[in-house]
């Protein structure tokens, strides 16, 4: 795992409804989903504990109105969760007052929309200025840190254009460059890519991995689509109905789904693309010897390394980086891996 | 009920009747027994006088005390009152100034540094950021009030006995400087008003900046028109009332709006003030203005500012709430305090409603200027009055166009600006001239023309030789059309006599011998299906509020005669335009057009057709409330079929319905909740309009108002706007709560 913790979340409860807090306190804290019904409240977020690690992409999945988005409202504040805690950077968050909350989105934390939230009447650069020009930062500063900024997601030479002249690509990278402008710790980003065309969408995804490998920010990511998660993320949580089903590695979600709605998001996933050889081979018995000869990485993904299994008569020795045997992948593993699922 | 009945039936019948849940026969009961009532009780048919809350001469008390003796612990309320007019009247002076009154050089001083401060303040803004620009422009300000004490000073003490402005003596100073330079050394002691070349120059270059050469075109014409038919002068003293309510009022509205978004409370307190206040007539607010200001133009100023800033405030509303939830929220990530957010995020992303808003202030604001004329107030509306009184109707239709020329322009000109204010295109690379061109050619013009004015009088205005419609010309036209009227009213006046005697005077007796226990039971019966109990409570003590405080009830049956009647000609003309229009998309063009040229005519021009062909009496009055009224039954039925799905059409031709079954059958039971909301409307506005017909007649609602006009007897006028404005609310909370219920039930809107 990569770092420390950056943010915690402990058990919160997001209630929408006429009196939420007294109908938790009612409920002993946690109402069941009956209860919800019943008295006509939402549970748009129910006990989700998670611990976010500094510079991970951490996904968030799940189909609409599971409570992505409160999740991350409730960690920015934009709505205050009804209970539980959430510490960012050491500090309880929902302890702080409007004005500190003011200099933490400020400085700490920057946010991108699914609709891209652009303010129709400026245009690109005072767009992408525009957090720093809230923060009383003077003119000439600002715009020059939002010129870079627009260069760095590739819209040099439209920073007089308005939102309206974009399309919806460029306005995302707009959106992209605006939360980015105030270097924040934290990035959280609510469907960017949903409202795209699927080739665009692609197209960002590329440019959002070019600009994490620069940037190397801590990334909070919601998306609705398990090949856009698989594709950039560290870890994935699969909400359903408000609660989190399942917190892991993408492989981990593969191999060992926590239930049948993990599995009917997993099932077409491209498997040789997120389960490596670690993961399939047989393991050697005994102390692990050193391989003589060629193996195959243990951290490669089995879609890279299948040809060669499968082209293979005697099960291809699987080794680490110092080159020890780890074990070995036979033809039929690899094809009951990639095609059977049922076999592992 | 006169259907003729099988005896077999009869019995069926008698028994579907006599059930308790039948609104038949629960309205033929009640009918039965008021009716009854009032002939044993004549207290059941007229509210008896001992009887009535006397609410009007309480307020005519409070008033009045509130204008002799009442204080605010260390003012009084009528040195409240001064200081308001006071404050109002400055502004007022300078927009005079500037459009139509000349003055020393020195008067100009204070309007001159102001100008400068905000070029100075513009200037910054744009090269640094606005706290500069702000501060800046208030360090001008400061130097030049420092420098020039004296003079305010002066002017102060001068002021307060409502002599505002001194002329300087000999002070010293910067801020002179101007002054004495164009004064004494250049020798321009006088400053005309802006030349009307340059006015209506302004006004082209302007339209030509935010709509192209056509806008220009006519813009320029219209307001040549004021110029050249010798209206000039009282065209301005309108304009400038205008320019100074509308600021005012916009900026109340925007404040008002915006406390709104922010606090439920003040919301709870302000919309339904909102309503009342939309439903009360515009005379009705002249009366107690007219008892703490008295007459003149700050009265109508003030008048006219309450009464315009209702829609800015509506509007900010509407704005601030359909800003994008993601926008709001982008907003705030990006770590804006509530006041940045208000300011840099939700105002400017509203930006089209508020200028909406603004054109509606504006159109507003013209409206009531001229209606403010009874009132005293000078310009094109005072005219038009004096004309009308006079049955002078050649003038009386001169200036009648040149108000609706003028609101045509205004309307024009900032529904333009709404359009290219809000539609942001980034300028590729445009030469100083491109992008500065129109303030360029404004500026030349403005100072070519104040140059040439010393050379020709006639570029400030023009005299009596040059106007096309020199006044001798006006009185032969006068008498033209005196002529044609009085030609005419000889075929006209059988014919309105016939209606008259015939028709509208027999319905008006019906109307008049209803007995307020029936109305007010029929009212309770038909809320009480419509809507329930809340609203059966709402309807019933608004009506019982009008009854017990009105006096006399005739009134209030000859107000509901005068609407009723009318609103039933404005739907039978209305809604076949308007399904006529949605037929044919050329119909629907030239209507449409004509429906919102309609719209922006100030009210009391409708009283000029009205006189010309029916002088006065009912007919007059109710033919003057039609075109006022028919425009939204005509747009509410058109888009009431034009918002059906065309799949429900579409089945319904697959069915084999011809035209006139689609019609019957699909179209209008599909579109009558959205029809109702329009004749819901026609009624809102035909209750205005009897307000203002009350200078032609009638004995009704509108005619105390008028009445208690000239006697400020506020109290009496107040209360009769309060009944009419409770007549009206009764009308739109029936007729809202059956279209949604009946939306609803349609799976519709
Ligand atoms: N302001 C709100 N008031 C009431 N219900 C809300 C509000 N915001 C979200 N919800 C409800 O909470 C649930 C989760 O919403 P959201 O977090 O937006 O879902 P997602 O982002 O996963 O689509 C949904 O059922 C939604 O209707
Ligand atoms: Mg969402």
């Amino acid at each position: 795992m990569p770092g420390d913790v950056k943010i915690s979340c402990r058990n919160i409860w997001k209630v929408f409804g006429d009196d939420p807090k007294g109908f938790m306190t009612a409920h002993n804290g946690s109402p069941s989903s009956e209860a919800l019904a019943a008295e006509g409240y939402i549970g748009a977020v129910r006990d989700v504990s998670f611990d976010v690690h500094a510079g991970e992409i951490l996904i968030i999945m799940g189909l609409s109105g599971s409570g992505k988005s409160t999740v991350i409202r409730c960690i920015t504040r934009l709505n205050d969760p009804t209970t539980g805690e959430i510490i960012f950077d050491g500090r309880d968050i929902l302890a702080a007052n409007d004005q500190e909350m003011i200099e933490l989105r400020r400085h700490k934390m920057g946010m991108v929309f699914q609709n891209f939230g652009l303010l129709p009447h400026r245009n690109v650069l005072s767009n992408v200025a525009f957090p720093l020009e809230v923060q009383g930062i003077e003119r000439g500063q600002r715009e020059a840190r939002a010129r870079e900024m627009i260069e760095l997601v590739g819209l040099g030479g439209r920073e007089e254009y308005f939102p309206r002249e974009l399309s919806g690509g460029q306005q995302q990278r707009v959106g992209i460059a605006r939360s980015l402008a105030v270097e924040p710790d934290v990035w959280f980003l609510d469907e960017p890519f949903s409202a795209l065309d699927p080739l665009i969408r692609a197209e960002m995804q590329d440019e959002f991995i070019r600009l994490q490998k620069l940037l190397k920010k801590t990334i909070v990511f919601i998306t609705h689509d398990f090949e856009e998660a698989i594709k950039l993320a560290d870890r994935i949580g699969i909400m359903k109905d408000g609660r989190l089903v399942q917190l892991s590695t993408p492989e981990e979600m593969v191999l060992n789904p926590a239930d049948e709605y993990v599995t009917r998001f997993t099932e077409n996933a491209p498997r040789g693309r997120i389960v490596s050889a670690r993961a399939i081979m047989e393991r050697a018995k005994g102390k692990p010897k050193k391989a003589n000869g060629a193996g195959v990485p243990a951290d490669a993904k089995i879609g890279e390394i299948a040809e060669q299994v499968l082209n293979s008569s005697k099960p291809v020795t699987v080794v680490d980086e110092n080159g020890f045997a780890l074990g070995a992948i036979s033809r039929e593993r690899m094809a009951s891996a990639l095609f059977a699922r049922d076999g592992l | 009920m006169t259907i003729a009945v099988p005896a077999s039936d009869r019995k069926d019948l008698a028994r579907h009747l006599l059930r308790s849940d039948s609104i038949v026969a629960q309205l033929l009961v009640v009918i039965a027994l008021t009716i009854g009532l009032a002939l044993i009780w004549d207290g059941a048919g007229q509210w008896p006088e001992a009887w009535t809350i006397p609410v009007k001469q309480w307020l005519s008390d409070l008033f009045r005390w509130l204008d002799k003796e009442a204080t605010l612990g260390l003012f009084t309320v009528k040195e409240l009152t001064r200081t308001i007019a006071w404050v109002l009247k400055q502004p007022l002076i300078w927009s005079e100034f500037l459009l139509w009154k000349s003055a020393r050089v020195y008067k100009y001083l204070p309007i001159f540094w102001i100008f400068f401060a905000c070029a100075v303040g513009f200037v910054v803004a744009r090269r640094r950021d606005m706290k500069t620009a702000i501060l800046s422009s208030l360090a001008i300000l400061a130097v030049v009030t420092i420098d020039g004490f004296p003079f305010i000073l002066e002017s102060l003490a001068k002021a307060l006995k409502t002599e505002p402005w001194v002329e300087p003596a000999a002070l010293v100073g910067i801020s002179q400087v101007p002054g004495y330079l164009l004064a004494d050394v250049l020798g321009f002691r006088e400053v005309k008003y802006v030349p009307w070349i340059a006015v209506v120059l302004g006004f082209g270059i302007f339209a030509h900046w935010v709509g192209g050469w056509r806008l220009a075109t006519v813009v320029v014409l219209c307001m040549g028109y004021l110029a050249v038919t010798g209206l000039w002068r009282e065209s301005m003293k309108t304009f400038s009332l205008v320019v100074v309510a509308v600021p005012f009022s916009a900026a109340l509205g925007l404040w008002l709006g915006i406390w709104v978004t922010r606090s439920e409370r003040a919301a709870a307190i302000i919309t339904p003030m909102f309503d009342l206040m939309q439903a009360t007539p515009h005379l009705a607010y002249l009366v107690p203005v007219v008892v703490m200001f008295g007459a003149g133009q700050v009265p109508a100023l003030i008048a006219t500012m309450i009464f315009a800033m209702p829609p800015m405030a509506r509007c900010t509303i509407l704005g601030i709430q359909t800003v994008p939830s993601d926008v709001v929220e982008s907003g705030r990530m990006s770590g804006c305090t509530p006041r940045q957010l208000l300011w840099k995020v939700q105002l400017p992303a509203s930006e089209k409603t508020l200028l909406l808003g603004l054109n509606q202030v504006i159109m507003q604001t013209l409206a009531m200027v001229v209606i403010c004329s009874l009132v005293g107030a000078q310009g094109l509306g005072h005219k038009l009055l004096f004309s009308l009184q006079q049955l002078k109707l050649g003038f009386a239709t001169m200036q009648g166009i040149a108000i609706v020329l003028m609101a045509v322009v205004l309307d024009r000109l900032t529904q333009a600006y709404a359009n290219k204010a809000s539609t942001h295109v980034h300028a590729d690379e445009q030469s100083y001239l491109e992008r500065h061109g129109h303030l360029i050619a404004f500026f030349a013009v403005l100072i070519i023309s104040t140059i040439a004015v010393f050379y020709l009088r006639d570029v400030s205005i023009l005299s009596r030789k040059y106007l096309w419609v020199t006044s001798k010309d006006a009185l032969e036209l006068d008498k033209v059309i005196k002529a044609i009227t009085f030609e005419m009213i000889d075929y006209i006046k059988p014919v309105r006599d016939f209606i008259t005697v015939y028709m509208l005077i027999p319905m008006r007796n019906m109307y008049q011998a209803l007995p307020w226990s029936l109305v007010l039971a029929v009212l309770a019966i038909v809320s009480h299906r419509m809507g329930g109990c809340k609203l059966t409570a709402i309807t019933v003590s608004l009506l019982f509020f009008v009854i017990v405080t009105i006096g006399n009830w005739e009134f209030a049956t000859t107000t509901f005669y005068f609407v009723s009647t009318a609103a039933v000609i404005c739907v039978l003309i209305g809604v076949p335009l308007g399904l006529w229009s949605a037929r044919s998309e050329r119909v629907a063009k030239v209507v449409m057009l004509v429906c919102d040229t309609l719209q922006t005519f100030p009210s009391f021009i409708y009283l000029l057709p009205a006189i010309m062909l029916f002088r006065v009496g009912e007919l007059a009055i109710i033919f003057a409330i039609i075109p006022y009224a028919t425009v939204p039954a005509i747009r509410f039925t058109y888009l009431g079929i034009k918002r059906i799905p065309p799949v429900t059409i579409e089945a319904a031709r697959m069915n084999g319905a011809t035209a006139w079954q689609r019609l019957w059958k699909v179209e209008l039971p599909v579109a009558i909740p959205e029809i109702m909301l329009g004749v819901n409307q026609t009624i809102m506005m035909a209750l205005a309009m009897t307000a203002i017909t009350a200078l032609i007649g009638g004995q009704d609602l509108g005619q105390e108002i008028y009445r208690a006009l000239p006697t400020s007897d506020a109290g009496r006028g107040v209360m009769a706007g309060l009944g009419i404005a409770s007549l009206g609310i009764i009308a739109d909370r029936l007729i809202n709560s059956w279209a949604v219920k009946r939306k609803r039930e349609l799976g519709v809107g």
